[in-house]
């Protein structure tokens, strides 16, 4: 069994899109979400929600008001600012319990933290393993690693070729959670400068975690200098650009559908996406 | 006053809006504009800034003195992160895994840690075109951006006009960014996806008690659901972007909209304004 897993570093290149397509093409496979902070692959698969889980991850201080002496000592050490005027700010509080240690009165506790929901799906595509982190917490790395690990689970249990990810923006922990160890990632760039940059930027992450890199740059013709320029860093590189998709509306109007784009049209984008989903198998199964 | 622009979800325009407003402001007002998207930042791509300071982010990570250590294992019961770990002869620290609380070399018996600085980002100011202008960039590889998010906003004039560019999502790096904002603009696109990312955006806005507006940005391009929320809720949409291939083009070669279609300068100090409005009525109920 293989996992590829979609990544872009800028937002909005297409991931989910590309995911959404690659859901309705790929046989015997286990989707997984990780954008856990902002999932949106449900849109397209509308699944029906099989199994909810809680997400517990993480403590938050607690002052006992009735012990708290008011000495202040707890206030001045927190490297996060997360207490003023002896009271727990929740948003800004990381859970390391440093006051609680040291807390003369003992007055300090770690509560559990419930910090979101994970999913087990079922949608016309095959399952979905997905999950809503709570508003403002943390920890979405250790939550994509959940996702992660059920979706690879259920590919092992259903003996499924490929786990199918739609990764987060960004190059911080979710994106690293969801790289590493995977087979493949699938870089989704546009031919902006910001997309390049933002690319450059991923791609050294699939460097440093030793996963390698496949590049597809969508809505190529918005400026065609620009796809040049990134063929010719990637070139440079040694990464292999799959396909380029042309900018196309239809995208959207699947989306707006609710349908995966290549089931919604058969156009040139479908075409491109179904010519990107062969190479990509065919690199999984190398 | 601080002013941070955020999406939900990505590639909305949210750099776009951050930098137009910026430069709409900059010939009236001390402007100042801070890229916290550490991850990926982009604002110095259009504003071309002159860096004239850079400073390393450190955190402070623990090297224990062995000579010193009694194997107690005090450290590794307290590390909430299970950054250090303590064998019968050995300790051993994960540097990636610590948060730099300082739990550890605090509450060592034998004070046989201390503190060492590792580098995780970089943060950079300087000024673009008669504004003043800071970044900051998490070396790629890292995971934690926060640290570098309060780095870059421990540059923030409260006396100017700050903009805040903030990275995509819901979590902790948009919460940190986001935080003690006067006011937060959220810009979305009319699709699905668009709404369901505000939708969240909204709630985390909600819950850091900061006021928000609405920028819709592509207009045209899906559907009409997300001004029939902004509608329902009761957010103010406060300025509408039509989808327009100009602008994509403009935006695909790093040129600012404002530099490439001056006549949008108009609309975002109008909606400078409409900012303000809200600002002082809200103040006003407060007085009140």
């Amino acid at each position: 069994m293989q996992e590829v897993v979609v990544l872009s570093g800028k937002g909005g290149t297409g991931k989910t899109s590309i995911v959404g397509s690659f859901a309705a093409l790929a046989k015997s496979k286990v989707l997984v979400d990780c954008d856990v902070d902002a999932a949106t692959l449900h849109l397209l698969l509308q699944p029906a929600i099989r199994e909810k889980h809680e997400f517990w991850s993480g403590q938050v201080a607690v002052i006992n008001a009735e012990r708290c002496t008011q000495c202040g000592l707890c206030q001045e050490q927190c490297r996060f600012a997360a207490i003023k005027d002896i009271n727990i700010d929740t948003i800004s509080c990381e859970g390391c319990g440093f006051c609680s240690h040291i807390c003369p009165a003992e007055a300090i506790t770690m509560k559990e933290n419930m910090a979101g929901h994970w999913f087990i799906s079922d949608s016309r595509y095959g399952s979905l393993v997905h999950a809503r982190l709570g508003i403002a917490q943390e920890n979405s790395g250790k939550l994509v690693a959940l996702v992660r690990q059920q979706a690879r689970q259920m590919a092992e249990k259903s003996e499924a070729n490929y786990i199918i990810s739609d990764g987060p923006p960004g190059i911080g922990c979710p994106v690293i959670s969801s790289l590493s160890g995977a087979n493949l990632a699938l870089l989704v760039t546009e031919p902006t400068l910001s997309g390049i940059h933002d690319l450059e930027r991923v791609l050294g992450v699939c460097y440093h975690f030793s996963v390698p890199a496949l590049v597809c740059i969508n809505k190529y013709d918005i400026n065609e200098d620009n796809t040049r320029q990134i063929e010719k860093f990637c070139l440079g590189q040694g990464v292999e650009v799959a396909v380029r998709i042309p900018f196309d509306n239809t995208v959207t109007k699947a989306m707006v559908a609710g349908l995966p784009v290549v089931e919604y049209s058969r156009n040139g984008v479908s075409h491109q996406i179904e010519a990107l989903w062969e190479l990509v198998s065919k690199s999984l199964t190398k | 006053m601080i002013i941070s622009v955020a999406s939900g979800k990505g590639g909305t325009g949210k750099t776009l809006v951050a930098t137009s407003l910026a430069l709409s402001l900059k010939d009236k007002h001390e402007v100042q504009l801070l890229d916290c998207d550490v991850e990926e930042p982009n604002d110095h791509i259009f504003l071309k800034p002159v860096i004239t300071g850079s400073e390393a982010v450190c955190i402070p990570i623990p090297e224990v003195d062995e000579k010193k250590c009694t194997y107690c294992g005090k450290c590794a019961e307290a590390c909430a992160y299970h950054a250090i770990a303590v064998f019968t002869k050995h300790v051993l620290v994960f540097p990636n895994l610590c948060h730099g609380c300082g739990a550890c070399s605090y509450l060592c018996p034998e004070k046989a840690i201390t503190e060492v600085g590792r580098e995780i980002g970089v943060v950079e100011c300087g000024h673009s075109d008669g504004m003043e202008f800071a970044h900051g960039k998490l070396n790629v590889g890292e995971a934690m951006p926060t640290p570098v998010i309060r780095r870059v906003k421990s540059k923030a004039n409260r006396d100017w006009i700050v903009i805040i560019d903030v990275s995509p999502g819901t979590s902790c790096p948009v919460v940190e960014s986001i935080k003690d904002s006067d006011f937060c603009l959220l810009v979305t696109e009319p699709t699905p996806f668009g709404l369901n990312d505000l939708m969240l955006a909204v709630e985390t806005v909600k819950e850091l008690e900061v006021s928000c507006g609405v920028v819709i940005n592509r207009a045209g391009v899906g559907d009409r659901k997300v001004e029939e929320y902004c509608l329902r809720e009761g957010i103010p949409v406060l300025l509408t972007i039509p989808l327009d291939t100009e602008i994509a083009r403009i935006n695909s070669r790093g040129r600012t909209l404002i530099e490439g279609m001056p006549q949008w300068k108009e609309s975002f100090i109008g909606l400078f304004g409409q900012i303000q409005e809200i600002m002082n009525a809200r103040s006003g109920c407060l007085k009140r």
